[in-house]
Formats: C-alpha cells, structure tokens, sequence
C-alpha cells in the first residue's frame, strides 16, 4: 500500500517536472524566434525538411482519403437518394475534422519523429554541448528555426490535405459514380460557411502545428543521451501527439461546432 | 549547404500550393465571393410554424437565392416563430405586401423561406415586416389529415 503510495506520488511529481520542464522549454522556443527572423535561410532548410518532405504523403493520403468519402458518403446517401449532397458530406468532414487531424496525425508521425531523432541524437552525441561551449545558444540556433517550421507549414500542410481531397471526393464521386458536377459544386458551396467552417479548420490545424512541434521538440531535447533513450523518445513522441491531437480536436470541435 | 538554390524553389513552390489550397477551399468550397453579411439588409416575419427552419437557412425568390434566415426566436406573447432574413442589398426593391412561405427543397431537402413578391409600390425597408406568411408543411400533420380523410370516405 504504502509503495503504491509512493509510486504514485514518484509518477505525479516526474510528470509535473515535465510539464514544467516543457512549459520552460517552449517560452525559451517562442522568445528564440526573434533571432530566427535575421536568418531566413535556417527557417527555409527547415521549412524543406518539414514542409517539403511532408508534402507527398500528406497530398497521396488526401486524395485517396477524399476519394473513400466519396465512395462510402455515396453508398449511403444513395439509399436516401440524396446523392447531390455528397459534396457537402465530403467537404464538411475534410475541412472540419479529417484534414486537420489526420495531416497532423501524418505530420507527427513523418515530421515531428525525424525531428525527436534528430535532435536526440544531437544531444547524443554532444553536438547540443558543444555549441553551447562555443557560445550558441542550441535553443535559438537548433530548435526555434525548427519549432516555426513546423508551426508554419502545419496550416498549409491541412489546407493542401482538404483541398485535394475535396478534389478526390469529386472525381470518384462524379467521374465514377455519376453525380451531377454541378450539385457537387453547389451543394457544396450552398452549406460550407467561411468563417464557421474553413477559418474553423484553419485554426484546428494551426493548434495542432503548434503542439506537434513543440512534442516532437522537446522529447529530443529531453531524451536520455543513449541510444535506447532517443528511440524511446520517438516513439513518446508519436503516441503523446497523437493523443494531444486527437484529445485537443474534441474540446476544439466542442467550442468551435458546440453551438448548432 | 549544397543545391541551395533548388532547396529554394522547393520549399517556394510548397508555400504557394500550400496558399492555392487555402485559396481553393475558401472560393471553391465555400463560396466566398458571392455572399457577404455586411451589404445586407433586415426584415422579419412572423410564422405560425417555422418547422425545420434553421439559421442559415436561404431566402429565395422566384427560386433564386437572395439572402439567408440570420436569427430565429419565439414569441412568448403570440406563440408565433419571428424569423429575420437578411437580404442581399441589391435586391432592395421587395414590395412591403411581399408574403414569405416556407417550403422544403425536395422531400426530404432542407427547408428554406420563399418570397413571392406582391403588387404594392412601397418597397420593405431594412427593419420592416412581412405581414402574409404561410407556415412550413409538416408532413406528419399533412399525412394525418390525408389517412383521416380516406378513413371518412371509406364510410
């Protein structure tokens, strides 16, 4: 009883320590940024390896994520014989939920684990220590670059991921299946609203961006130095930001949809 | 860093699809061009039963939209739906005898306010009222009436 006790108490303090410990770690990224802005081409190479490398899987897995909602959505609404409104179906949940999510979901596990790898392994092998023995802080010239390259690629990363699979949706859906183009379109745009729903959207993934970035960070920045220690912290990395994605999509979605 | 100038052109080309999809869902997919709130005027009109009526929902004329249902209370004192419609600015020549129904698009469609114009010379102005409305068709009462009827001719 009493270990029990004790275990408890161990796990609540270590993960308050964390927390802390992340909460420090992230105010030191944000002020870091400022020195960020002098040098654009730090922020560009990461803008390559996190946004341009991300860039295939996120727009294959958005086509072929649009066009299966194309195909289910019609299965369903043609027993109602409300096939028009395959557009709206596809596009609400694209933009409101499934291009958010699951490009960050993608993003985590393409981006933020090579960044926890990355920067473990820097820690590892004494790179980190090394710059700061020459007197640059590794937070400003390591991390911020890379925290504001996930953060800005996140938004265009979601918006590409729901625009090609409103894309996909149309073409499985008209091309295939034979619903009129035009009530695609319409429909569509009849029931999406700019503010309730693409803006919605736009802000859900720019959370996530945040929160991906800043786990993927901070788990290499705080891995044990060994080898087992960095692929602990990838995997950390992935589980935790999936579920910070998934937990964070509810009570966004519950403020920002609540109300109708 | 090697091949720098390449890098360059990638990570240009990501941002600007990145902003062509932005662009895409907010023309292509909602529609922003075509409707803004600010260039629009209010009326309302009282109905027995708005049924399905939601905020949102269009206002249409002669089938085309004009507008949209901006808010939608209850009257305590008559027991009667007020229902206010914002209606795009350009279409400021509604004659005030105007009479406002609710119909459904299709069977089972979503349910919208219908303005058919009347004779009158004055115009609605923003903050008017439509007097002659004619509530939603609910298809429970519709089909009740209906099988109560043939129960009585079969007598």
């Amino acid at each position: 009883m009493i270990e029990f006790l004790q275990n408890l108490g161990r796990e609540t303090r270590t993960g308050f320590t964390k927390l802390g410990r992340g909460t420090f770690f992230l105010l030191q990224t944000i002020s870091g940024i400022l020195s960020v802005l002098p040098r654009p081409r730090l922020l560009l190479n990461q803008m390559y390896s996190v946004g341009v490398l991300s860039f295939l899987i996120i727009t294959i897995s958005g086509l072929f994520v649009g066009m299966v909602l194309g195909l289910q959505g019609y299965y369903v609404l043609s027993d109602f014989g409300a096939e028009e409104t395959l557009g709206v179906m596809v596009a609400a949940s694209l933009v409101r939920e499934l291009g958010p999510v699951v490009s960050a979901l993608l993003f985590a596990g393409r981006a933020g684990s090579a960044l926890t790898a990355e920067i473990g392994l820097m820690k590892a092998t004494e790179q980190l220590s090394g710059m700061e023995m020459m007197a640059v802080d590794p937070i400003k010239r390591i991390i911020s670059p890379r925290f504001l390259a996930g953060f800005l690629s996140m938004p265009l990363l979601a918006a590409l991921f729901s625009a090609i699979g409103v894309i996909g949706g149309q073409m499985v859906g008209s091309g295939l299946l034979g619903v009129d183009e035009g009530a695609y379109w319409s429909q569509m745009q009849a029931n999406m609203d700019f503010r309730d729903d693409i803006l919605n959207g736009v802000i859900k993934s720019i959370v996530f961006g945040f929160v991906a970035s800043w786990i993927a960070l901070f788990e290499g920045y705080d891995a044990i130095p060994t080898s087992e220690g960095v692929s602990r912290a990838t995997t950390r990395t992935v589980v935790n930001s999936a579920f910070s994605i998934l937990g964070l999509d509810f009570i966004l979605t519950v403020f920002m949809f609540g109300d109708n | 860093m090697q091949h720098t100038n390449t890098q360059d052109t990638l990570v240009g080309l990501f941002v600007a699809s990145g902003i062509v999809g932005l662009f895409f869902l907010a023309l292509q997919v909602s529609n922003l061009s075509s409707f803004t709130e600010h260039d629009s005027y209010t009326v309302t009109a009282r109905f027995e039963n708005s049924g399905g009526l939601k905020v949102k929902s269009p206002v249409s004329s002669a089938g085309v939209k004009i507008g949209k249902v901006s808010a939608i209370s209850f009257d305590p004192k008559t027991y009667e739906s007020v229902v206010q419609l914002s209606i795009d600015k350009q279409y400021n020549t509604l004659p005030d005898d105007t009479t406002a129904s609710v119909f459904t698009a299709g069977l089972l469609g979503e349910q919208y306010v219908n303005l058919e114009a009347g004779g009158s010379d004055e115009y609605l102005k923003d903050g008017g009222k439509i007097e002659i409305t004619q509530s939603a068709i609910i298809l429970e009462k519709a089909l009740g009436q209906f099988l109560f009827k043939s129960a009585e001719e079969k007598k």
